[in-house]
């Protein structure tokens, strides 16, 4: 049903990275595009995971198993190991406990797959020189009001993963709906890992 | 004028099953006929059927008005009716009164066509399970092989789970709302309470008050008032009744003085006079029972493989009766079983009654699933 459905840039890098007839868990899922796009294109079997309710009602509108669960609380509500990947887009930086999303991702499932936006980037590394918090295209809020607790670099995200025994087995930098590959760090806004056990 | 989002004026009906049961309990009814309603329209492959299963103390109007001077319509009609989620222009939606009931399916204050008498203490105990199969001999009647929908809260919801678990073809999809995979100890001490009150009253009379032209009402008020406590959330009657007085002053009595002990006493009474006490206790009972991974090495999981439906289950936050946990419990087995599961934790004051209120949020989620099973079956 979802053939038709066009895909935000940087959730089609993350659809490419995924193998047709795979399982897939979403966190943050938000209206479930990716897995209706997955399940409509690549025989994706899945579920979401959203907090908000309107998010939920968008998957079901959608198709999309979805079950509304604080990520906070963990994952419990999944055994180990029962996914072949296991996404989360552009939440990690609003969470508190980002270790345990980490390990849990890697519990339940086999290969981890993060968005989140790149505080390396040029524009945010600009706006500090001139004294002030960063705002831009991904990072859209301002200090007082930003849902973003643990912004991070690129190579801060690589070191977490390698502290947590856990290594990078790919990387996407992004700027505009652009992949970025000279000097992702310093010129990339969006950053795309997957991961696996080391 | 009739509402336009209203099934209008509806009758009910009666089905005749001469054809016996043996029910769980070891007992065989020879004979036995369920109330029922139907709003909207079978269509012609008989796909777009859509089977609600009453909690406690519900029945089989679940939708419209017998009179237009009827000042309350069904109990569900929030939800049932044209453009409404469970949309009867597209559905075809069945209420019955379940065996056991006192709204005329057959159940204790039926007459016992053995001895002209009402059963009374005679009628037996009846479980989700052989509600599940009355209801299935139901649909045979009505020409239904397989419903688009089964769905139920609290203990419609247990119905709608059994009826995959016993009958895994039949159900399309089963939406279980506000309820539990088993009860707790503290369900099962609360329903005792209730049925301790009906029980110990003196004009209970061991079942067989209809011999002594009597009802226990003292004791049928008890339990409802209890169970109404438990129905609510702290909050919701909070904000609803406070501490307001009726006098405004303190009395030093025992009489009404609260506005909430008023409410609960004029609900008790209400009830007591309309709901039949040997249906209150059976039906508490079926409760308790409830437990289909007892079967299965108390894994519900293992329960629920064999299920071919796919799943919306909904909680409430401030249900305490049957917590959002006791839901996830059956979205954990659905999810350990690989079965297609929604959930949604809808914010709500209103306790175990929220599945029966109008909220914008919990509509949505509704209607948006019920849209996707309407698309399945061409309805």
């Amino acid at each position: 049903m979802s053939n038709n459905l066009t895909l935000r840039p940087d959730l089609r890098n993350v659809a490419d990275w995924i193998n047709p007839n795979a399982s897939v868990l979403d966190l943050g899922c938000g209206d479930g595009s990716l897995l209706a796009w997955l399940s409509g294109n690549k025989r994706v079997q899945g579920y979401g995971v959203e907090i908000d309710v309107d998010g939920v009602t968008a998957c079901v509108e959608k198709h999309v198993d979805v079950i509304q669960t604080d990520l906070e609380s963990g994952l419990g509500t999944f055994q180990d190991n029962t996914f072949d990947y296991v996404v989360l887009s552009l939440t990690i930086q609003a969470m508190h406990n980002i270790e345990n999303i980490l390990l849990e991702m890697l519990r339940v499932g086999r290969t981890g797959i993060v968005t989140f936006p790149n505080f390396g980037f040029w524009e945010n590394r600009w706006q500090l020189a001139l004294g002030r918090m960063p705002v831009s295209e991904t990072i859209p809020y301002e200090w007082y009001n930003t849902p973003n607790i643990h912004l991070c670099t690129i190579y801060d995200f690589g070191r977490l993963l390698n502290k947590l025994g856990m290594k990078t087995t790919g990387q996407v930098v992004m700027h505009q709906g652009q992949k970025v590959s000279f000097l992702p760090n310093l010129r990339g806004s969006l950053a795309l890992v997957r991961f696996d056990k080391a | 004028m009739t509402n336009p989002s209203s099934v209008g004026i509806v009758s009910a009906q009666k089905a005749v099953f001469d054809q016996p049961i043996a029910l769980s309990s070891g007992v065989t009814l020879p004979r036995y006929e369920l109330m029922y309603e139907t709003y909207g329209t079978l269509n012609e492959n008989r796909t777009n059927a859509i089977l609600i299963c009453h909690a406690l103390s519900g029945h089989h109007h679940v939708a419209g008005r017998y009179q237009e001077s009827d000042k309350n319509p069904g109990w569900w009609d929030n939800m049932v009716g044209p453009g409404k989620p469970i949309d009867t222009n597209r559905f075809f939606v069945i209420g019955l009164n379940n065996l056991g009931g006192c709204h005329g399916s057959t159940g204790p204050s039926s007459i016992d066509p053995e001895t002209g008498t009402p059963y009374g203490s005679r009628f037996p105990l009846v479980l989700v399970r052989d509600w599940v199969e009355t209801q299935a001999r139901l649909a045979d009647m009505l020409g239904i092989h397989q419903f688009a929908a089964i769905i139920g809260g609290s203990l419609g919801g247990m119905q709608a789970l059994r009826w995959t678990i016993t009958y895994p073809q039949r159900v399309r999809h089963a939406l279980v709302i506000a309820s539990a995979p088993r009860l707790t100890a503290q369900n099962i001490a609360f329903n005792d309470v209730a049925r301790q009150a009906i029980l110990t009253d003196p004009d209970f009379h061991g079942g067989d008050f209809y011999a002594h032209n009597t009802v226990p009402r003292r004791g049928l008020r008890l339990a409802r008032m209890l169970g109404h406590i438990t129905y609510l959330s702290d909050d919701g009657m909070g904000e609803k009744f406070g501490r307001l007085l009726r006098s405004g002053e303190y009395r030093y009595s025992y009489d009404v003085e609260f506005e909430i002990e008023s409410y609960l006493r004029y609900q008790g009474d209400k009830f007591s006079d309309i709901f039949d006490a040997n249906t209150y206790l059976l039906m508490t009972k079926a409760l308790d029972y409830f437990d289909p991974a007892r079967h299965y090495g108390g894994d519900l999981a293992t329960a629920l493989k064999e299920a071919l439906a796919k799943f919306l289950v909904v909680s409430f936050t401030s249900d305490w009766r049957f917590a959002p946990e006791r839901s996830r419990e059956i979205v954990k087995a659905l999810l350990d079983a690989r079965k297609h599961v929604s959930y949604a934790e809808i914010e709500s004051a209103h306790g175990h009654d929220a599945f029966l209120m109008e909220d914008a949020p919990y509509h949505n989620i509704m209607r948006a699933y019920l849209n996707r099973v309407a698309a399945e079956v061409n309805a």
